[in-house]
């Protein structure tokens, strides 16, 4: 929802990137406030994920310039760890496979983690059991989930329900979920969207990636942005999904290019 | 071992290390008497090992040759709130050595009628022991291989003291495991533990075999451990060696197996400066099944080596090993595991896995699978992999908040807990845990 009088969470200033000395981001700018949904689209390659990945230090990109500025944090001056703890998170697109340590251990010493860099009560294994599985009955997992190795041979829908449970857990202030409906059927898109939307407040807020439109049925965006080659070429509302879906990205760019020249 | 002329180090290193077995103290037992005296002449006629011998071509005791030997005629004092720690809680029945010295005072013995365990030296002059006293006689420096191996030799060349366990036919001991500690406190530099373990027919017991250092300096663990187990039994062996890192550890275990019986090691290796463990089971009976699950870790200058060896002599064997590394610093693990199918051992069904990981640049691995199959109706599955930590997968822990230790530590023990989780003494598994997790954090941070 957009509220005039929301602070403002997320601001993103000519941010630049390379990955092997190869520019993929060459300028975003972008503003999120606390309530707030933005979808993040745009065809394969146009640095969508990078972008993603990027807000949450990913070690494989070098940021070349720009700022990006976290409540009244300089967020590229803080660790992966750092940012997590005061409240980014990525949902990932492939989320990675950790054999031989068990999800639900990992996602105690996470949250524990975390809480502790809050300031917060730490819960011990009985007390955090109970928390858990209230969580996750909200995504519809079964609890044999916790004594399972991290993703490691999770179905896809399945691993994306673990990064939406480890998402209410943690308690994001931003939230960033890049691809989260691919590999979904629409029994499970139903199921992690409803869960996203009854996690979503007024005081956090939440950045989608996405290849396409289905996903914005079920999590309504407040913008839309476009993004091609490194950069946002165009924001709108809803609306503009549903204009993508119909007609694809090409008329974006080439009216982008037609307003540069 | 080495046929070349040894240098003057290595005999006088062999001289000063057999030269205290002249004064073993005089016993009325005159078997034990012709065993000590025959592996001191073995021990006097072989040489001490270098890296020229194919066994040890890796692990170089040029260091150990140079170190002087003392012998202590008892062991040093040991603060007992330093030792309760050392002592796992599931174990009531605890036998402890001082430097290579039983302890009696420290030492806790639970009577039970079917159950014999104490201190040779004792032993031989308790009444209790009297109708037990024909197997150890048997079994006693006759399953380890004293004949080839120059350490096992000089250590039976002192056999006085050693832990002995005799589990009569048909006694379970369940749960309860038995500790047999071996404490080094620097108060002298060489020791020769000894245990022998002795499962009657049908029995069932667990062993924890521990070596522990509370002194820092450096000193020379020479160990012998031998398991006789009868037809139908069943005997868990935990080895733990948490020794200094300034220690040389040297220990030769032999496991000899009778028809339907069934042997399950876990030795864990983390101290030492170098450290070398041969493992010898000799399946000598039908339809036995053994498993083996090895861990090494290491940091630092450590060098860890395991040499193991499975003689699958007789048909229906069943053997899984796995043997897993984990080194860094400078740290190297060497792992030889031999797999004998002899010509009648016709449905063996053997694996064994070697998975190492390195932990820094400087970390090295030699691994070395060695199948020698004679038979021609057998199964035998063998692996190596030799890998790092990955950093997807440390982003992955970091993105979700772990610092950049707590990621490592946790995905080392990861790698570790398929060795640790089913040793089936919790506190064990609790004190590796701990261990695991501190040391990469205080080494590797």
């Amino acid at each position: 929802m957009i509220k005039d009088n929301a602070s403002e969470v997320l601001k993103v200033q000519g941010l630049t990137a390379t990955v092997d000395n190869r520019e993929i981001l060459c300028g975003i700018d972008l503003s999120v406030r606390a309530g707030e949904v933005h979808a993040i689209m745009g065809p394969n390659g146009s640095g969508k994920s990078t972008f993603a990945k990027v807000l949450v230090g990913h070690p494989a990109y070098e940021v070349t310039g720009g700022m990006v500025r976290f409540d009244d944090a300089d967020l590229l001056e803080l660790s992966p760890e750092d940012r997590a703890r005061r409240g980014v998170f990525l949902g990932f697109q492939y989320p990675v496979e950790v054999p031989g340590v068990t999800n639900g251990g990992f996602l105690r010493l996470a949250y524990n983690t975390v809480q502790s860099a809050r300031g917060k009560e730490e819960l011990d294994p009985l007390e955090f059991d109970d928390f858990i599985r209230e969580k996750m009955e909200l995504l519809e997992m079964d609890p044999g989930f916790l004594e399972r190795s991290l993703n490691a041979g999770f179905s896809g829908g399945e691993k994306k329900r673990n990064e939406i449970l480890q998402m209410a857990l943690l308690e994001p202030r931003l939230s960033i979920l890049d691809e989260t409906d691919s590999g979904l059927d629409i029994d499970a898109l139903r199921i992690v969207a409803n869960g996203v939307n009854q996690l979503h407040t007024s005081e956090d807020a939440i950045v989608l990636v996405t290849h396409y439109q289905r996903l914005l049925n079920y999590i309504e965006p407040d913008y839309v942005h476009v993004m091609e080659n490194g950069r946002i070429i165009k924001t709108g509302d809803k609306g503009l999904a549903l204009q993508l879906e119909d007609r694809g990205y090409d008329w974006v760019a080439q009216e982008y290019r037609e307003r540069a020249a | 071992m080495s046929t070349v002329e040894s240098n003057p180090v290595e005999s006088d290193f062999l001289a000063s290390l057999l030269a205290p077995a002249a004064q073993t103290a005089e016993g009325h037992d005159l078997w034990l008497k012709a065993r000590r005296a025959s592996a001191l002449e073995r021990a006097s006629a072989l040489s001490v090992p270098t890296t020229r011998d194919e066994d040890w071509r890796f692990t170089d005791l040029s260091m150990l040759y140079r170190l002087k030997l003392k012998a202590a005629d008892a062991g040093g004092q040991v603060d007992s709130a330093i030792l309760t720690t050392l002592m796992f809680p599931e174990a009531t029945t605890r036998l402890v050595f001082v430097d290579g010295h039983f302890d009696r005072s420290a030492s806790s013995i639970a009577q039970e009628e079917k159950v014999r365990v104490g201190n040779l030296e004792q032993a031989l002059r308790d009444s209790a022991w009297r109708s037990t006293l024909g197997e150890v006689e048997s079994r006693l420096a006759t399953v380890a291989r004293v004949e080839h191996d120059v350490f096992a030799a000089a250590n039976t060349a002192f056999l006085r003291e050693a832990a002995i366990v005799h589990v009569a036919a048909g006694a379970q001991l369940g749960d309860t495991p038995i500790q047999v500690i071996n404490v080094a406190t620097g108060h002298a530099t060489g020791s020769n533990p000894r245990v022998l373990v002795v499962a009657g027919q049908g029995s069932g017991c667990t062993v924890i075999e521990d070596y522990v250092a509370v002194g820092g300096s450096a000193y020379f663990t020479n160990s012998v451990c031998e398991i006789a187990i009868g037809p139908d039994a069943e005997v868990h062996h935990i080895k733990l060696q948490r020794e200094a890192d300034t220690a040389f550890h040297i220990a030769n275990t032999t496991v000899l197996m009778q028809d339907n019986s069934r042997y399950r090691n876990w030795s864990v290796g983390v101290g030492g400066r170098i450290s070398r463990h041969n493992l010898h089971v000799v399946q000598d009976g039908t339809g036995i099944d053994c498993d083996m699950h090895g861990l090494a870790m290491i940091s630092g200058r450590q060098l860890a080596d395991t040499h193991s060896s499975v003689d699958h002599a007789l048909p229906y064997g069943a053997s899984r090993q796995v043997h897993k590394t984990i080194a860094g610093g400078s740290a190297h693990a060497v792992f030889n595991g031999k797999i004998l199918v002899r010509e009648g051992a016709q449905q063996t069904n053997s694996s064994q896995q070697s998975r190492n990981l390195l932990l820094s640049q400087r970390a090295k691995v030699d691994t070395k699978p060695q199948l020698e199959i004679f038979a021609d109706d057998v199964k035998c599955a063998h692996g190596a992999t030799v890998g790092q930590i990955a950093a997807d997968e440390v982003f992955y822990l970091k993105s979700r908040g772990l610092s950049e230790t707590a990621a490592r530590n946790l995905l080392t023990y990861a790698f570790a807990k398929e060795v640790v989780e089913h040793i089936p003494v919790a506190s064990v598994i609790a004190v590796l845990e701990n261990h695991i997790l501190e040391q990469t954090r205080t080494k590797e941070a």
